[in-house]
């Protein structure tokens, strides 16, 4: 078995931790960093309930391998709330009741919030293709689309 | 899902990643966005020993373009970055539309346009657009750099014209004349994360009074490899774009693929929707001019 420490930026903190290179960054993130928020649904690419965020760009944790992120930048769904404050895409979840089970949550939260540290003023469409790779079996879109929506609006005012 | 045990690498540079290529041979897989691999060896169906990493390869994701040379699109430039880019958008309309439809957004935060070719999918979306477009691959190996056109990279089903120890650097496309235009059409069941039944790329070339001087149509998803399409393209050469053209083209289309039944349609399906959607790129490339 190949084992090595590798050294990255986790959720803006620098870490440094023991892989195996068989270990897809999602088990890695869930089993050997403990961070659960991050969920396990299909491990084939097509649900989204794994995305994460490498360089600030969103991917499927289950498409990955824990050494791949050597040296780069890890932001999981426990990075995004800042200081104990739910950032405004999460809040905006809760407001506009754009979970039921919660299951996909996560993940969508990840797609939302790349979406608009890239693009701040999206079309309905833009928001749609930004969550194309996360299934919600609930099938709850039109409020997770309103809800991301409604974020992009409330972070715009603010700035 | 377990993944088999594997040594992953990553080197530096091309010329590291070659001379790994050709210490460990058959027992090593180059990896570029992963995206397919990692499913592959998810099902069992690869067990690579070594992965060879190459996301670390600096100065390899560009996408540089010259009036005179065309675009050079690096070998590990993400397929997100290809659609979101303006001289794409601009100049290579028919790639943009192509790599868009591939997977999902996350997918093509990952995934490379050179690693969806060398993947080697028949319905892989963006290699009709390469077809069309002229495109050809830069490689380098052991014994240095050449080039292959994209319609020589394939010699059966899954089998790429690379000798041991050669990988993809990058895919050059020819610049596009003003009275070129270019299309891609697919057929899916969803919009995203979806494999296309039929895929079809048209590029056509008119006169100053609009009468078809050259075609290329490039089928996907109907055949071992992509494949052109000679019988349609003749039809619309020397005649003015109508529907009643493209239609007929669409006819003689279907004699030149050989697509099977799968889970995603019957063969008989496939052929008919050959028909259809080699008609709309057509009469979708001719509404660019």
């Amino acid at each position: 078995m190949s084992k090595r420490i590798i050294s990255f930026v986790l959720n803006g903190d620098p870490t440094d931790a023991v892989i195996e290179d068989n270990m897809s960054l999602l088990d890695f993130i869930r089993d050997t960093l403990g961070l659960t928020g991050t969920k396990k649904g299909c491990e084939q690419g097509e649900c989204g309930a794994c995305t994460v965020m490498l360089d600030g760009r969103p991917i499927n944790s289950c498409m990955a391998f824990a050494a791949e992120i050597e040296g780069h930048e890890l932001t999981t769904i426990e990075g995004i709330a800042k200081g104990g404050q739910l950032s405004v895409v999460q809040k905006k979840f809760i407001e506009k009741w754009a979970l039921q089970c919660g299951f996909c949550t996560p993940g969508m939260i990840m797609s939302a919030t790349a979406l608009l540290s890239v693009n701040p003023d999206p079309t309905e469409e833009e928001i749609r293709v930004a969550i194309e790779g996360n299934l919600c079996r609930c099938t709850g879109y039109a409020k997770i689309v309103e809800a991301i929506g409604e974020a992009a609006k409330a972070i715009r005012e603010v700035q | 899902m377990i993944l088999p045990e594997f040594k992953y690498l990553a080197p530096g540079s091309a010329e590291e990643a070659i001379g790994l290529l050709v210490q460990y041979g058959e027992k090593a897989k180059l990896m570029a966005g992963g995206t397919d691999l990692i499913n592959y060896m998810k099902d069992g169906i690869l067990a690579p020993e070594v992965i060879i990493g190459l996301k670390e390869i600096k100065g390899m994701d560009q996408i540089v373009y010259d009036e005179e040379k065309g675009l050079t699109i690096g070998a590990l430039t993400k397929l997100i970055d290809i659609e979101r880019s303006d001289v794409v958008k601009e100049n290579y309309p028919a790639l943009a539309e192509a790599v868009h439809l591939i997977a999902s957004t996350q997918i093509r935060n990952k995934g490379t346009l050179t690693g969806n070719v060398c993947n080697a999918s028949p319905s892989a979306d963006s290699v009709s657009a390469l077809f069309v477009y002229g495109a050809s691959l830069t490689v380098k190996g052991p014994e240095g750099e050449r080039v292959i056109p994209i319609g020589d990279f394939y010699q059966g089903f899954k089998k790429l014209a690379l000798k041991p120890g050669e990988m993809v650097i990058s895919i050059t496309l020819p610049p596009v004349k003003e009275n070129e235009k270019a299309a891609y059409l697919a057929h899916t069941v969803r919009k995203a994360m979806d494999l296309a039944i039929v895929g079809v790329a048209a590029k056509i070339t008119l006169d100053e009074n609009g009468v078809c001087t050259d075609a290329k149509i490039a089928l996907g998803a109907v055949a071992i490899s992509c494949v052109r399409t000679p019988q349609a393209e003749s039809v619309l050469i020397g005649r003015k774009i109508t529907p009643e053209i493209a239609e007929i083209a669409g006819r003689e289309a279907m004699k030149d693929c050989k697509p099977i039944s799968d889970v995603r349609a019957s063969a008989e399906y496939r052929h008919d929707m050959v028909r259809v959607f080699t008609r709309r790129a057509v009469l979708a490339a001719a509404d660019r001019f």
